[in-house]
C-alpha cells in the first residue's frame, strides 16, 4: 500500500504560543478553548500553548499575559485527547520550580526547552527534568541563522546528550532562504541521531518554501500555525503546510478538511490581526532580528519619533538575541537625539 | 605599614580569580590563601606567580590552618556553601558568600553595608542583583506602593562560566528575592540573557517598575545620588537610559564596564559582584584595624 511507505512528518502547532506574540499575549479563555477543540478535531499531533516566549515569560520586557500559562494549559487540556499538549520554555526566563514543574503537573505532554542557538548548555537541567517526568522532550535552538552549521551540530549534540529526543532549528527572525535551510538541516541530519525539526517565520515570504526545504533535507518535525498566526510576519501557515506535504507524498496524520476548518475557526475567533509581511517585517528579517521584537519596535519608534527600520537595522548590527527587547528603548533614544542634533 | 586583614579565596573559577587580582590592589586586604580543588589550572598558576599561598584541599585547607585567615570569600557553588557555612561558623570566621546559597544576610553595599558589619556571614546575592537592587531600592524609597519590579540583565556568553550556566534557576530565584526584599515590591521578576556577540557586549541591566503614580523627577535625583555612591566601589557603573516612563512603566538602564582585572572589561557581571564583595571586606578590615592606625 502506498500509505505504508509514506514518510511520517510530525507537525507541531504553536498557534496558541507563537500566536501570543501576534496578539500581545492576550488570548482569552474562549479563544483557547475554541482553537483547542478545532485542533483535536483536525488530529493535529501537538498543540503548543503559553506566552509567546514560553511559560514563565510573561513580563514587561516581552509582554504581560492576560491568561496565565497554567490556566492556558488547563483550558486547552480539557479539550485534548489524541492531540498532545505542548509547552515551550526558555531557561533564564522561567525556572523548574516556578514554571516547568507546575506546567507538567497541569497536564503538559510535550516539553520544548529553548536557548539562543549558541547557548545549549543552559538547557541541561530543564531537559533532564522534563525527561525525568517522562515527557516527550525537544530542544530548540533559537535565531539559528546566527550560527554556522558546525556550531549548530555542536549545540545539537549537547542537547542530545542532555536527553533531548529531537532538536528544532528555529528561524526566529525569518532570515533564512531555502538554500540555507537545506545546508543546515542536512548537516544536522547527517551528524545527529535524533530527529531534527524546523520552525519558520515568514518575514521574507519563505516560510512554506523553507519548511519544504527542511523536509527535503531530512527534517522530521515541522511547525505551522493557523493562517501563520505568530510573531512578526507570522509562521508557516499550517493549512498550507499540510496541503503541500500531502501533495509531496508525506504523511502528517492531519485531516486536510479538518485543518482547513480549524484555520477558518482561527480566522473567525482568534486572529485579531492577520499576519502580513509589512515593511518592518521585511527589514526585521533582513536584519536578522527576533520576530517578536516587531510590536515593541513599532510602539517605541512612534513614541520617540524615529524610523522603525533604522531601529531594526541597529538591533541587527548589535547582534541582539531573543529577550533583549529593552535595547529597543535605548536605541530609539539614541537615534532620536542624533536626529535632533542634525536638525540644529 | 598598615595592618591588613588576612583573607582566603575559596573557589578558583572566574569569580575567585578576578577577586584575587582585585585584592592584590587593596590597601586593607591581603590574600593569604587561594584555595581550589585543582592545582593544575592557568588560574592557579596566576596565583602562584602573584606569590600567593595556594592549596587544592578545598575547605580542608582552612580547617588545617584557621589562624591564617580572618575572612573567607566563598566563590564555590550554592551547594558547596551550604556545607561550608557551619564549618566557618564553628571556626568563627567572617564569610562573604558569592554563591546564591541564601544563607547569610543579603548584602548590597550601596544599600545596607552598615547593617552587615556585625554579621559573620553575608551573601552577595547575584551579579544582576548587585546591578539592579540599588535602583530597585531607590524606586522603593521614592514610591510608597511598588506593585512590581522587573530586572533584565544581559551578559556576554564568555563571561558566564559553567557554574553560572548550570545555576540559572538559582540566579533567578535569588535575584527575585533580593529585589523584593530591598524594594518592598509586591512582586518581582528577574530575567537573564546570554548574548554571544563578538566583540563581547558589556553587562547591561534594565529595571522596570509599576507604581500607581511615578515620581520621575524625584526618582531621577535619587538614582543619580545612588549611582554617584555606587561608583565609589564599582567605577564602571553607568546610567545609559535615565529613569523615564515608557508604556506605563518606569524604565531605566545601566551598563557595567568591568575593570578588566581577570576577564576583559565586558565582564561587568564578574566585576560588580566582586567589587561589592571587596567593598564589604574592606569595611570589615577598617572596623578591625582602621581605628588603631588610622592616623
Amino acid at each position: 500500500m502506498e500509505n505504508n511507505i509514506r514518510k511520517k512528518i510530525l507537525i507541531t502547532d504553536p498557534t496558541l504560543r507563537d500566536g501570543s506574540h501576534a496578539n500581545q499575549h492576550q488570548f482569552s479563555e474562549k479563544q483557547i478553548r475554541s482553537y483547542s477543540i478545532a485542533a483535536e478535531r483536525a488530529r493535529i499531533p501537538i498543540l503548543e500553548v503559553g506566552h509567546g516566549n514560553g511559560i514563565g515569560a510573561s513580563s514587561l520586557q516581552v509582554g504581560l499575559s492576560s491568561v496565565n500559562d497554567l490556566d492556558m494549559i488547563r483550558f486547552a487540556r480539557e479539550h485534548l485527547q489524541n492531540t498532545k499538549l505542548g509547552i515551550f520554555m526558555i531557561p533564564g526566563f522561567a525556572t523548574i520550580k516556578k514554571d516547568l514543574r507546575p506546567a507538567i503537573d497541569a497536564g503538559a505532554d510535550v516539553v520544548r526547552i529553548a536557548s539562543h542557538c549558541t547557548e545549549a548548555d543552559i538547557t541541561e537541567r530543564h531537559i533532564g527534568y522534563a525527561r525525568e517526568r517522562g515527557k516527550l522532550t525537544h530542544g530548540c535552538l533559537m535565531s539559528s541563522h546566527m550560527a554556522s552549521a558546525e556550531t549548530l551540530i555542536e549545540e545539537c549534540k549537547k542537547m542530545e546528550s542532555y536527553g533531548a529526543e529531537g532538536v528544532i532549528l528555529m528561524d526566529s527572525a525569518g532570515n533564512y532562504l531555502p538554500s540555507d535551510v537545506y545546508e543546515k538541516v542536512s548537516a544536522l541530519v547527517k551528524n545527529i541521531h535524533i530527529p531534527i525539526g524546523f520552525h519558520a517565520h515568514n518575514n521574507l515570504s519563505m516560510a512554506v518554501a523553507n519548511s519544504v526545504a527542511a523536509v527535503e533535507a531530512g527534517a522530521l518535525i515541522v511547525d505551522g500555525t493557523s493562517r501563520g498566526f505568530g510573531a512578526g510576519a507570522g509562521n508557516t501557515p499550517i493549512e498550507v503546510l499540510v496541503a503541500v506535504l500531502e501533495k509531496m507524498g508525506y504523511d502528517t496524520g492531519i485531516d486536510l478538511y479538518k485543518i482547513l476548518d480549524a484555520s477558518e475557526i482561527a480566522d473567525k475567533d482568534i486572529l485579531n490581526s492577520k499576519p502580513t509581511i509589512d515593511s518592518t517585517s521585511i527589514v526585521s528579517g533582513l536584519a536578522g532580528v527576533f520576530s517578536a521584537f516587531k510590536k515593541h519596535v513599532i510602539r517605541v519608534s512612534a513614541e520617540y519619533n524615529v524610523d522603525s527600520r533604522d531601529v531594526f537595522f541597529e538591533l541587527g548590527r548589535r547582534k541582539v538575541v531573543g529577550g533583549q527587547e529593552d535595547l529597543i528603548v535605548e536605541i530609539a533614544i539614541e537615534l532620536s537625539s542624533k536626529e535632533k542634533s542634525l536638525r540644529i | 605599614m598598615r595592618k591588613k586583614m588576612k583573607v582566603a579565596i575559596l573557589g578558583g573559577g572566574l569569580i575567585g580569580t578576578d577577586l584575587l587580582v582585585k585584592i592584590m590592589r587593596s590597601p586593607w586586604l591581603e590574600c593569604t590563601g587561594f584555595i581550589s580543588r585543582n592545582l593544575n589550572s592557568s588560574r592557579m598558576l596566576k596565583a602562584i606567580n602573584l606569590g600567593v599561598f595556594v592549596s587544592d584541599k578545598g575547605i580542608g585547607a582552612i580547617e588545617e590552618n584557621p589562624d591564617q585567615y580572618d575572612l573567607i570569600f566563598d566563590a564555590t557553588s550554592a551547594a558547596a556553601h551550604k556545607i561550608h557555612a557551619p564549618i566557618f561558623e564553628k571556626l568563627r570566621k567572617i564569610v562573604i558568600d558569592l554563591t546564591p546559597a541564601k544563607i547569610g544576610k543579603m548584602c548590597v553595599p550601596a544599600v545596607n553595608i552598615s547593617e552587615c558589619l556585625n554579621l559573620n556571614n553575608v551573601n552577595m546575592i547575584t551579579c544582576g542583583g548587585q546591578a539592579s537592587i540599588p535602583l530597585a531600592y531607590t524606586i522603593g524609597q521614592v514610591h510608597k506602593d511598588v506593585k512590581y519590579i522587573e530586572v533584565v540583565s544581559t551578559i556576554s556568553s564568555r563571561s558566564a562560566g559553567p557554574a553560572t550556566r548550570a545555576n540559572l534557576d538559582e540566579y533567578i530565584d535569588t535575584t527575585e528575592n533580593g529585589i523584593k526584599h530591598f524594594s518592598s515590591a509586591e512582586k518581582s521578576k528577574a530575567i537573564l540573557i546570554l548574548n554571544p556577540a563578538d566583540p563581547c557586549i558589556n553587562m547591561q541591566t534594565t529595571v522596570c517598575a509599576i507604581v500607581s503614580k511615578p515620581e520621575i523627577n524625584k526618582l531621577k535625583e535619587e538614582v543619580h545620588k545612588m549611582i554617584t555612591f555606587l561608583k565609589t566601589y564599582v567605577p564602571g557603573y553607568e546610567l545609559v537610559v535615565e529613569p523615564t516612563v515608557e508604556d506605563n512603566r518606569i524604565f531605566m538602564m545601566i551598563r557595567v564596564n568591568g575593570l578588566g582585572d581577570f576577564l576583559p572589561s565586558y565582564a561587568g557581571n564578574l566585576d560588580i559582584i566582586n567589587c561589592a564583595a571587596i567593598a564589604m571586606a574592606e569595611k570589615y578590615a577598617i572596623q578591625k584595624y582602621g581605628e588603631a592606625h588610622g592616623k
